[in-house]
């Protein structure tokens, strides 16, 4: 895929050698474009802008297809993204192209949040593509590469300045993706107006610290295109889909009626030079600065939020194995240490359970002694009782017994007496 | 048609039905009004409302043919981030034709720009029960001659048609406003859009403002004895709401006349052309035909509905503190929670269970001693 640093360096030790001949090696740069060609090429656009600003009609209008994509409401609580990848092919050149779209973006009440979800998405593509690095058995040739390369940033055209969204997402976005603000509906600024809105524009974006994409100018045979463009920017795009006829032409253009705008004429607005410089001229040097520049970035912050450093701490060069061992002893010897706490933990809760055990038994025994008397002590109350009531039942007994002789004799003597007193009377007649 | 032409038509309607009878001469009431009202003068409050950038000075500019905005400073990007809304006011006097009319119209720049902008219609509701409150006290009081009517009559909010339809914003904005406010949605910049793409986008408008149950104006119907022209014009206008205009002061020439247009390399947008835009259709109804509509319904619906409010909160907290200084009144016996019974019905069954635990007790020790 894209190649890594090239800076041509003269090495001090080269010395440039003349040939007298023809050797051949002129053919590698066709070499290497055969063989990308045979690979197909990759290209992932991410479109920021409002419901209904002309995101789509203009993917249409750019590629010359049709998309297939439907309204989106206003109504959505959150900003959310909606990726589609399609397959496309130009003479024998195959491109992969995934468009992101922003669904929501701008319709809330309340837009504090709406930057979070696109930078979360870019983030995301990103750290995919590290841990395909980073694997041990990896496969980055066959990689389908889903980093975002541009994103068109569309602008609202109210023909006084940036909104106050637009500049706060746009600074969030500017270390993470190259973006190319484009005026979108610009069949609705007059030429005047759009001059001057292009300036504050450019102003603000430059008085903020909004670093957007700059088209390449170091190489000599795009360098003078490319500079010309760079003072146009931002573009101003109309977008359509469908045709009118000019002349004897069917064109891509809007009726109005007052006039129709040609969506490929350059005196009525900018498509032909964003498609130039976005697909024709710097498709590659897109990709390339995404790799270069944005992915490398977020790949050494990422890097270092995990503690490797390139240098030691003696500012020794220190490779990604050492400090990888490091930390894993560092992570091991943590580990140990952990282990070792939770035992000596368990060990003292073992105990503490062990004495409150044998607190609690010795409770219990002491209360089952203390009702063992008790109850002891009510026995032999009651056993006292019984025995002085008995007592008392033979007392009671003996003296009725006496009584019952004592009665038994009064009554003897009684008839007795009844006896000689009988006798007396009977003796007496 | 102007609405002079219309009562003068009126008048000699009447003129030729009395010549037969007795003439009275109460037919020349009218006249009476017109002069009367000329020498009052007319006042009108209009307020604008929208996110920046839609056009909305230029409107006004081009619907009164003055620059009222002239010398005003407009924000950058980074100082509109928490921007608040604030409220400004112009007024002009102006006149045509002897009649004067004092116009004030009521800026709220700031609105919608901020990040976040959450209850960002506060400003406009609150100006507007001020202006109610301040015209019930001077009603009330006892110096009536020099009262100032500064009620706001109208508010026209400004739609984007970058969008399709009507966006959360609008919708929250529109029905914060409805009560207070005759409420007259603008689709803004409306060179933006084809008249295909104008027509979906009004039809969307329209099924929202239903759908969300938005109290726009309504036009009020013609008198069936009005001539079919007046009514072809009223069922046309009420047909293309919402307004879908254009704005311009600077003049460009089409085809040798000198009109107010927009220049564009394609063509030329022209304000005053109907095929363009509505512009026509707006000044007709905002300034030709239903000013004085507008005020009235001001005056008899939005201000009579705010004026019932204030006078039945203050009654009512009047009678809240009348009961306190009466004897107390009775509490009503407060039934007993669910809760509280559910504790009580566990504790009495406790109760229960440990007086048969004794029972069962004592039994034991019974029989245990025998």
């Amino acid at each position: 895929m894209a190649s890594s640093d090239v800076v041509r360096q003269m090495d001090k030790n080269a010395r440039p050698l003349a040939l007298s001949g023809h050797v051949g090696f002129d053919s590698l740069p066709d070499q290497l474009v055969n063989k990308s060609t045979s690979q197909g090429f990759c290209f992932n656009i991410l479109c920021i802008g409002e419901t209904g600003i002309g995101k789509s009609t203009l993917m249409d209008t750019l590629f010359n297809t049709n998309f297939e994509n439907f309204e989106s409401s206003h109504f959505e609580p959150k900003v959310k993204l909606r990726a589609q990848t399609y397959d496309l092919q130009e003479s024998n050149v195959r491109l992969k192209l995934t468009v992101v779209n922003t669904v929501g973006f701008g319709d809330q009440m309340n837009k504090q949040e709406s930057y979070q979800h696109i930078v979360d998405y870019i983030d995301t593509q990103f750290e995919s593509y590290l841990q395909e690095e980073l694997k041990i058995k990896r496969s980055l040739h066959n990689y389908h590469d889903s980093r975002i390369h541009a994103c068109l940033y569309f602008i609202a055209p109210s023909g006084h300045s940036l909104k106050s969204l637009d500049l706060v997402t746009m600074k969030k976005l500017d270390s993470k993706v190259n973006i190319i603000p484009v005026i979108a509906k610009a069949d609705t600024i007059s030429k005047s107006e759009l001059h001057k809105f292009k300036i504050k524009i450019m102003s603000e974006l430059v008085s903020n610290g909004v670093q957007i994409y700059q088209f390449p100018i170091d190489d000599e045979t795009v360098a003078k295109i490319n500079t010309a463009m760079n003072g146009h920017l931002p573009f101003a795009v109309v977008g359509s889909t469908e045709e009118v006829s000019i002349g004897n032409k069917m064109v891509k253009a809007r009726q109005y009626p007052w006039g129709v705008v040609q969506v490929e004429n350059e005196n009525h607005c900018d498509f032909v030079k964003l498609r130039e410089m976005l697909i024709c001229v710097n498709m590659e040097d897109l990709r390339e600065q995404t790799h270069t520049r944005h992915y490398e970035l977020y790949r050494r912050c990422k890097l270092e939020e995990m503690g490797f450093k390139d240098t030691g701490p003696e500012c020794k060069p220190v490779s990604l194995q050492q400090t990888y061992e490091a930390k894993r002893q560092e992570f091991l010897g943590e580990l140990q240490r952990r282990e070792e706490e939770m035992r000596q933990t368990f060990v003292q809760r073992v105990k503490e359970k062990e004495a409150e055990l044998k607190d609690a038994e010795r409770e219990l025994q002491g209360k089952f002694e203390q009702l063992k008397r008790l109850h002891a002590d009510e026995k032999s109350k009651l056993e006292e009782k019984r025995r002085s009531l008995e007592e008392e039942m033979s007392a009671f007994s003996k003296r009725r017994a006496a009584t019952e002789l004592l009665q038994a004799q009064a009554f003897n003597a009684s008839t007795n007496n009844k006896k000689d007193k009988d006798r007396k009377n009977s003796g007496f007649m | 048609m102007t609405s002079s032409a219309r009562y003068k038509s009126r008048t000699v309607k009447s003129g030729k039905m009395c010549e037969e009878k007795e003439y009275v001469g109460f037919a020349t009431l009218p006249n009476q009004v017109h002069r009367k009202s000329v020498k009052k003068g007319f006042d009108f409050t209009l307020m604008v409302a929208g996110e920046s950038g839609l056009g909305k000075s230029t409107l006004i500019n081009s619907l009164f043919l003055t620059d009222l905005y002239k010398d005003r400073k407009l924000l950058n990007a980074e100082e509109r981030i928490n921007q608040t809304v604030e409220i400004i006011k112009h007024t002009v006097d102006i006149e045509e034709k002897g009649v004067k009319l004092k116009l004030t119209i009521v800026d709220t720049p700031g609105f919608g720009d901020a990040v976040n902008n959450t209850e960002s219609w506060k400003a406009n509701t609150d100006y507007i029960d001020q202006q109610f409150e301040q015209y019930f006290r001077d009603e009330s009081g006892l110096n009536r001659k020099n009262i100032q009517d500064n009620r706001v009559h109208c508010c026209l909010y400004f739609i984007p048609p970058f969008g399709h339809g009507l966006r959360p914003v609008d919708v929250e904005f529109m029905k914060a406003l409805q009560d207070k406010v005759n409420v007259v949605p603008l689709i803004s910049k409306a060179d933006c859009l084809t008249p295909a793409e104008m027509r979906k986008m009004k039809d969307r408008v329209r099924e929202e403002i239903e759908k969300f149950g938005i109290k726009v104006y309504q036009f009020p119907d013609c008198d069936s004895d009005e001539d079919e022209e007046l009514k072809q014009q009223d069922r046309e206008l009420k047909e293309s709401t919402p307004f879908a205009v254009i704005g311009s002061n600077t003049i460009v020439e089409v085809k040798g006349q000198r009109v107010r247009g927009r220049l564009y390399p394609w063509g030329i947008v022209e304000v005053d052309n109907q095929s363009h835009c509505d512009f026509v259709k707006l000044r007709t109804m905002l300034i030709r035909s239903h000013m004085h509509d507008l005020k009235d319904i001001t005056c008899d619906v939005h201000y009579e509905n705010y004026r019932a409010q204030c006078i039945q909160q203050m009654t009512s907290k009047l009678t809240q503190d009348n009961r306190v200084e009466s004897p107390i009144p009775i509490l009503p016996l407060s039934t007993p929670d669910v809760e509280t019974e559910k504790l009580i019905k566990m504790k009495d069954e406790e109760l229960r269970r440990m007086q048969e635990m004794l029972q069962k007790m004592q039994q034991q020790m019974h029989e245990q001693d025998l």
